[in-house]
């Protein structure tokens, strides 16, 4: 990806992440966080990460978020008030978060720096003699393409298939603890 | 081109605003969707990282794959954590971190 768009989708994700703790109304601050995943999902595209990418956007914007404005409607949040506030939790705090990015930029400064390997037309050629030479996978390699999908779909049903099984009980037990917390609360009515 | 340095720079500024919102702000709601951006810095270092680190030519997929678990994993524990907020708003009417009390000594 080239540097400018690095920038400018680093901005657009780093000024939405400030706005969602300046914010007082929730439902700005929720509208803050679809536009820093927003301009996460340009990032993980600018790294040749389609799929997630996509699902970053289908899931977290799409679905996640959506979650979170239902939740703002239903508990019907004003405005927070400006509360009497002490200076030392707002010291400690602050404190806490400049200490990280202190640390951060020291570690940062001493390791050394990476470039990204090129995945160009020749590099792709030779990734595909890893592959059945007839499958589609080695097909979008040879034509200088990386199928993106395909090597995911490739790895999770290969490598990962169990967890991805648990992955869908995990899913299911979360369903049916939230049936169960939602009508606990009702019945104590 | 941007280079590995940067990517783990603005992921880690990304999680120290997620860090500031979570000791911050006292409204539980903020509060989580200040740990789903926390959680999201964490997978751009790792998607960082599978670009940066090719094998055989291609990014390595197995942090991809960490990022694929991470998502929905989230996303299971964002639908308990608002069903939990709403538990705790319909028996308390409050979701200010500032007047759950029951713990403090």
């Amino acid at each position: 990806m080239p540097s400018y768009l690095f920038w400018l989708f680093s901005t657009i994700m780093l000024i939405g992440g400030t706005a969602v703790i300046a914010f007082r109304n929730p439902v700005s601050s929720a509208l803050s966080v679809v536009t820093c995943f927003v301009g996460l999902a340009g990032l993980f595209i600018g790294l040749s990460a389609f799929f997630v990418g996509v699902i970053q956007i289908l899931v977290y914007t799409g679905a996640v978020m959506v979650l979170f404005l239902f939740i703002i409607m239903l508990l019907d949040l004003k405005d927070e008030q400006k509360r009497a506030k002490g200076f030392a939790p707002l010291a400690a705090g602050l404190g806490l978060v400049i200490a990280f990015v202190v640390q951060l930029l020291g570690i940062l400064s001493r390791t050394p720096n990476k470039v990204a390997p090129v995945l160009d037309k020749e590099s792709l050629a030779v990734a595909a003699t890893h592959f059945n030479p007839t499958g589609k996978i080695a097909t979008s390699l040879n034509e200088g393409r990386l199928p993106d999908v395909q090597l995911i779909g490739h790895t999770l049903f290969t490598e990962y298939n169990l967890p991805f099984q648990i992955l869908g009980v995990l899913l299911l037990v979360a369903t049916v603890g939230v049936v169960a917390l939602s009508k606990k609360s009702v019945g104590s009515d | 081109m941007a280079s590995l340095n940067d990517y783990l720079l603005v992921s880690g500024l990304l999680f120290a605003i997620g860090l500031a919102g979570v000791v911050l702000r006292r409204n539980i709601i903020i509060v989580f969707m200040c740990l789903e951006l926390m959680l999201s810095a964490a997978n751009l270092s790792l998607v960082a990282f599978s670009r940066f680190n090719a094998i055989n030519g291609l990014p390595d997929y197995n942090g991809q794959m960490l990022v694929f678990f991470v998502i929905t994993v989230a996303a299971a524990e964002v639908a308990v954590g608002l069903a939990i907020i709403v538990a705790l708003y319909r028996a308390r009417q409050t979701i200010h971190t500032d007047e759950l009390t029951s713990l403090k000594g």
